[in-house]
C-alpha cells in the first residue's frame, strides 16, 4: 500500500524490509530498516536513534558556568561547538556581553572546528563510500602522479611518491591489520574510479590524518589545552600580551603567529587538496544524483559566526540563517529560536511521555520522560529487536519541527540558503562547481551535493578564519587587550528566575542550547542537536526526517551490502552519539553491519 | 605534562598513559577515571604524559603514533564477570579494543592503533588495563560500585607495567600546585555531588 505523506514522499512498507546498524563510523548508534521493492530500489525508510538522550537530568541543578564542560562530553567530535552553545544560553540569559576580542577568537575557534571535522568527515569518514581502497593497490603510480599533476599544484605529486605510499598501503593490507579499511565493500560495482585516482585518495587519506593535528592547535592555543579545551562564560579564559615572551602564560606574539600559519596551511590544504579530489572524485559520480530527501524542499539554519560580538541577529552572521520551506527558494523565512510556535519537538513516534503526544514542546517547555514502547507490528523483543514498527513510537530520538516542518539542517541547508539569499560568497562558489561539473542546479539537492557543500564550506571557514585572525590583531594592536567579561560572574549578581538560548552551527547542522536558571542554578538544560533534526523519525501528521527521506528511491546494487544507504546518510555526517545514549550492548539486531 | 602536549598542542611525551570512554555513560568512564586518579595521586617523570581522552577517537592519532610506549584504561566487553579486570600486551591491544563494542569510540581507538601504524609510527610496547563493566544505560549516572572498586587495583597493575617500562610515579605530597585532570565539576567528586534543591533554598 503506498502512503503519502503531507511532506511530499510517496511510502510503500510492501516489500522487503532490510536493516541496517550501526551506520556510523564514529560516535554513535543509528538504526536504518527500509523496504525494497522487487527491483531493489528503496520505497520506505524508517531512521531510529537506538539510543537515549538525556543531558538535561545530568545538568539538573549545576552551575550554569560549569554546563559547557559536561555538554562538551556529550560527543567526541563537536566538543567544542557545544561548548560554544553552552556559554552563548547562558550569556544570552544573563545578559552578558563579551568583548570584540573574544567574538573573534570564538569565531577562528568554531571555524577551526568546522575546518576540522569537514575534512576529517571527508577523508576519514565519508571518502570510502567513493574510494576502494583495495582498488588502489593495484594502480599505477606513474598515472597516478600524472592525475595528480593535472588536478592541483599540490607538491607531493611524484611517481616515486605514489610508489613509496602504495608499498606501505600494500603491507599494511597484507599484515592483515586493515584497520580504518576493513568492513569496507571494496571491489562493490557502485565504486566507480580507476584505481589511480583511488590511489591518490588514499593518499591524501594519509595526509589529511597528518594534517588535522595541526589544526587542533588552535584549539590548544585559545583554549590552554587539547583535547577538551577550556571554554568560559563572559568571554574566552586567554589573557594577550602581545609583548610578552615565552610558551607560558598569556597568549603573545608568537603563539599569535603560530596561529597564522596554521590558517595559511588550512587556506592551502582545502584549496589544493580537498577541493580538486572532491571535483575529481565528483566527476565520476555525476550519474549518481540519489539522496537529496528533504534538500530541495525544506531546509533550516540558525546562522553563526558574529561579525561583531553579542549579536545574534541574521544580518550580523556570516553563515545564513533562514529556513525554506516547500522548495520556494524565492522565499527564506527569518527564523525566531526563542518563539514557542516555530521550534518544537515531538514524541508521537519517539520512546518518550508527553501529557499531550499530539502537540509538541518547545525547548524552553520540554522534558524528557522515557516511554520505551512497540507499536502493535513491532517484531523481535524488546533487548533483541528484530524490525520496528514506525506507525508506533520508534526511536530515542525526539522529532523536532520548524513550524510544523520537517528540516534537513547542515552545510547543505546552509548553503542552499545563502544560495537563495543571493549571497555572493556562496551563490558563486555553487555556481563555478555546477559548471565545473556541468551538472545542472538540481543536482545541489544530493547526496553528492551536501558532500560538495561541505567541502566549499570548509574552504569558506578556512578564509573566514583568517580574516577573523587579522580583526583581531588588528584590534589589540589597537590597544583593546580585553577577552572576558566577568562583571556578572558571581551568581549573586544574577535574577533569580530566567531563560535563555544559545545556538550555533555546528558542522553538522544547527544546534541549539535552551535553559533556565533559577536561584544560579540550572532548573532545565534541553538541547536540540543537528542529529536530531536530520534523523528525526515521524511527527503526529506523519511528515518523514531529513535521513528517511534522502533514502528513498535508491536503488541498491546488493542489498546485502548496502554501500549506496551508508554514502547517503554518512553525507549528513551523522553523530548519533550527541543525540542520545546506549540503550543496551545486545539491544540491536544486526542484519548488515557497517561501520 | 597533563595534556601529553606542550603549550602549542604538539605531542611531547614518549610515554603516554591513556584513559578512554564517555564519563556521562556510567562504566563506560572508568578508563578516565583511572587517569584522573593517578593524576591526582601520583607526579610522573618528565617525558610521561597522563591524559584524558574522552571520546576523541581518531583525533588521538598523533598521541598515539608519537609515543614509544602507550597504556591504555578503558571498559571492554570480554563477557566475563562484571568488575573483572584483565591486562593484555602489545599485539593483543587491537584484538581486544576489537570486541564487542559497548561504544563506538572502541571500534576508533582499535582503527586509532592502526591509522598510527598506517602513518608510520604508534608505541612499540603497548598495554591495556580493561575492566568488564556492569552498567552503562544509566545515562548520567557514575561508576557502579563494582567498577568503582577496581580502579585501586587497576592502578596497581599500570604502576606495574609503567616500572617494568623503568617508570616510577611518585606520591604527590599534598598541595603540590597541580590542579585536578578535569576541572569545572566534573571530575569524580564534582560529577557525583548532585546539588539538590533543599541546598539553596
Amino acid at each position: 500500500m503506498t502512503i503519502q505523506t503531507p511532506n511530499g514522499f510517496k511510502l510503500d512498507s510492501a516489500g522487503r524490509r532490510v536493516v541496517v546498524d550501526p551506520v556510523t563510523r564514529i560516535e554513535g548508534h543509528l538504526r536504518l530498516e527500509v523496504n525494497l521493492d522487487d527491483r531493489n530500489v528503496i520505497r520506505n525508510a524508517v531512521s531510529t536513534g537506538t539510543m537515549w538522550r538525556g543531558i538535561e537530568l545530568i545538568l539538573k541543578d549545576r552551575d550554569p558556568r560549569d554546563a559547557w564542560a559536561f555538554v562538551q562530553r556529550i560527543c567526541g567530535v563537536c566538543t567544542g561547538t557545544h561548548a560554544l552553545t553552552s556559554v552563548r544560553a547562558v550569556e544570552d540569559a544573563l545578559a552578558i556581553k563579551i568583548p570584540e576580542n573574544a567574538n573573534s577568537i570564538r569565531n577562528i575557534m568554531q571555524l577551526a572546528l568546522q575546518v576540522h571535522d569537514h575534512l576529517v568527515h571527508f577523508y576519514h569518514l565519508h571518502a570510502l563510500d567513493w574510494v576502494d581502497v583495495v582498488s588502489a593497490l593495484s594502480a599505477d603510480p606513474k598515472e597516478t602522479s600524472v592525475l595528480a599533476q593535472s588536478i592541483s599544484s599540490w607538491p607531493l605529486a611524484s611517481a616515486g611518491y605514489f610508489r613509496d605510499l602504495q608499498q606501505r598501503l600494500k603491507s599494511f593490507v597484507s599484515s592483515g591489520q586493515l584497520g580504518p579499511f576493513k568492513n569496507g565493500y571494496w571491489g562493490h560495482p557502485a565504486y566507480k574510479l580507476p584505481p589511480e585516482a583511488n590511489l591518490l585518495a588514499v593518499a591524501h587519506y594519509l595526509e589529511a590524518l597528518d594534517f588535522q593535528k595541526d589544526i587542533v592547535k588552535i584549539h590548544a592555543v585559545f583554549g590552554g589545552k587539547n583535547p577538551h579545551p577550556n571554554w568560559l562564560v563572559g568571554g574566552v579564559p586567554c589573557a594577550i600580551n602581545l609583548d610578552g615572551t615565552g610558551a607560558v602564560g598569556a597568549i603573545n606574539m608568537e603563539r599569535l603567529n603560530l596561529v597564522s600559519s596554521i590558517i595559511d596551511r588550512c587556506i592551502e590544504f582545502t584549496e589544493k587538496v580537498y577541493i580538486p579530489d572532491l571535483m575529481a572524485i565528483a566527476s565520476f559520480y555525476k550519474d549518481w544524483l540519489h539522496g537529496g530527501g528533504l534538500s530541495s524542499r525544506s531546509v533550516l539554519s540558525y546562522g553563526d559566526i558574529p561579525e561583531q560580538a553579542n549579536d545574534y541577529s541574521a544580518k550580523n552572521l556570516l553563515l545564513p540563517q533562514g529556513a525554506i520551506i516547500d522548495g520556494k527558494l524565492a522565499e527564506v523565512h527569518a527564523v525566531d529560536v526563542r518563539n514557542p510556535q516555530e521550534i518544537q519537538e515531538f514524541v508521537t513516534h519517539s520512546w518518550y511521555k508527553y501529557p499531550d503526544e499530539t502537540k509538541g514542546l518547545h525547548p524552553w517547555e520540554g522534558v524528557t520522560e522515557a516511554n520505551f514502547v512497540m507499536g502493535p507490528n513491532f517484531k523481535g523483543a524488546k533487548t533483541k529487536i528484530e524490525s520496528l514498527d514506525e506507525g508506533g513510537k520508534y526511536s530515542y530520538l525526539k522529532a523536532p519541527r520548524w513550524k510544523g516542518h520537517a528540516m534537513e539542517v547542515g552545510p547543505l541547508a546552509r548553503w542552499i540558503i545563502g544560495y537563495a539569499q543571493n549571497k555572493p560568497e556562496f551563490k558563486e562558489p555553487v555556481e563555478a562547481t555546477l559548471k565545473a561539473l556541468d551538472v545542472p542546479v538540481t543536482a545541489l539537492f544530493s547526496t553528492l551535493g551536501r558532500t560538495a557543500a561541505r567541502g566549499l564550506e570548509c574552504q569558506w571557514a578556512a578564509r573566514k578564519m583568517k580574516y577573523f585572525f587579522d580583526k583581531l590583531v588588528a584590534n589589540l594592536k589597537s590597544g583593546d587587550l580585553a577577552t572576558a567579561n566577568t562583571g556578572k560572574w558571581d551568581p549573586s549578581s544574577w535574577p533569580s528566575d530566567v531563560k535563555g538560548v544559545g545556538f550555533t552551527e555546528a558542522p553538522r547542522g544547527a544546534l541549539g542550547h535552551w535553559i533556565h536558571i533559577t536561584q544560579g542554578r540550572l532548573a532545565n538544560y534541553q538541547c536540540i542537536v543537528p542529529t536530531t533534526w536530520n534523523g528525526s523519525p515521524r511527527d503526529p501528521d506523519g511528515n518523514i526526517g531529513a535521513f528517511e527521506a534522502s533514502l528513498l528511491d535508491t536503488p541498491l546494487a546488493d542489498p546485502h551490502k548496502p554501500l549506496e544507504i551508508l554514502r547517503t546518510i554518512h553525507s549528513f555526517d551523522p553523530c548519533l552519539a550527541c543525540s542520545t545514549h546506549v540503550m543496551s550492548p545486545d539491544g540491536e539486531t544486526t542484519r548488515v553491519t557497517v561501520r | 605534562m597533563r595534556t601529553g602536549a606542550d603549550d602549542f598542542g604538539e605531542p611531547t611525551a614518549h610515554t603516554l598513559i591513556l584513559g578512554i570512554g564517555n564519563i556521562l555513560w556510567a562504566d563506560e568512564g572508568f578508563g578516565v577515571r583511572v587517569v584522573e586518579e593517578i593524576h591526582r595521586r601520583f607526579s610522573l617523570p618528565a617525558g610521561v604524559s597522563v591524559m584524558d581522552g574522552g571520546t576523541q577517537g581518531l583525533y588521538l592519532v598523533q598521541y598515539v603514533k608519537a609515543v614509544r610506549r602507550l597504556l591504555v584504561f578503558d571498559a571492554i566487553d570480554y563477557g566475563a564477570e562484571p568488575g573483572t579486570l584483565r591486562v593484555v600486551r602489545d599485539g593483543e591491544v587491537p584484538t581486544f579494543m576489537g570486541c564487542r563494542k559497548l561504544s563506538l569510540h572502541q571500534t576508533g581507538f582499535q582503527d586509532v592503533l592502526a591509522a598510527a601504524s598506517l602513518l608510520g609510527g604508534g608505541p612499540e610496547s603497548a598495554a591495556l588495563v580493561g575492566v568488564q563493566a556492569e552498567r552503562l544505560d544509566d545515562w548520567g549516572g557514575s561508576l557502579t560500585e563494582t567498577v568503582r572498586g577496581r580502579i585501586e587495583p587497576a592502578i596497581g597493575l599500570g604502576l606495574e607495567i609503567l616500572r617494568e617500562w623503568g617508570v616510577e610515579a611518585i606520591p604527590r605530597q599534598a598541595a603540590d600546585g597541580e590542579g585536578l585532570l578535569l576541572g569545572h565539576d566534573i571530575d569524580l567528586a564534582g560529577y557525583e555531588r548532585r546539588p539538590i534543591l533543599a541546598e539553596r533554598r
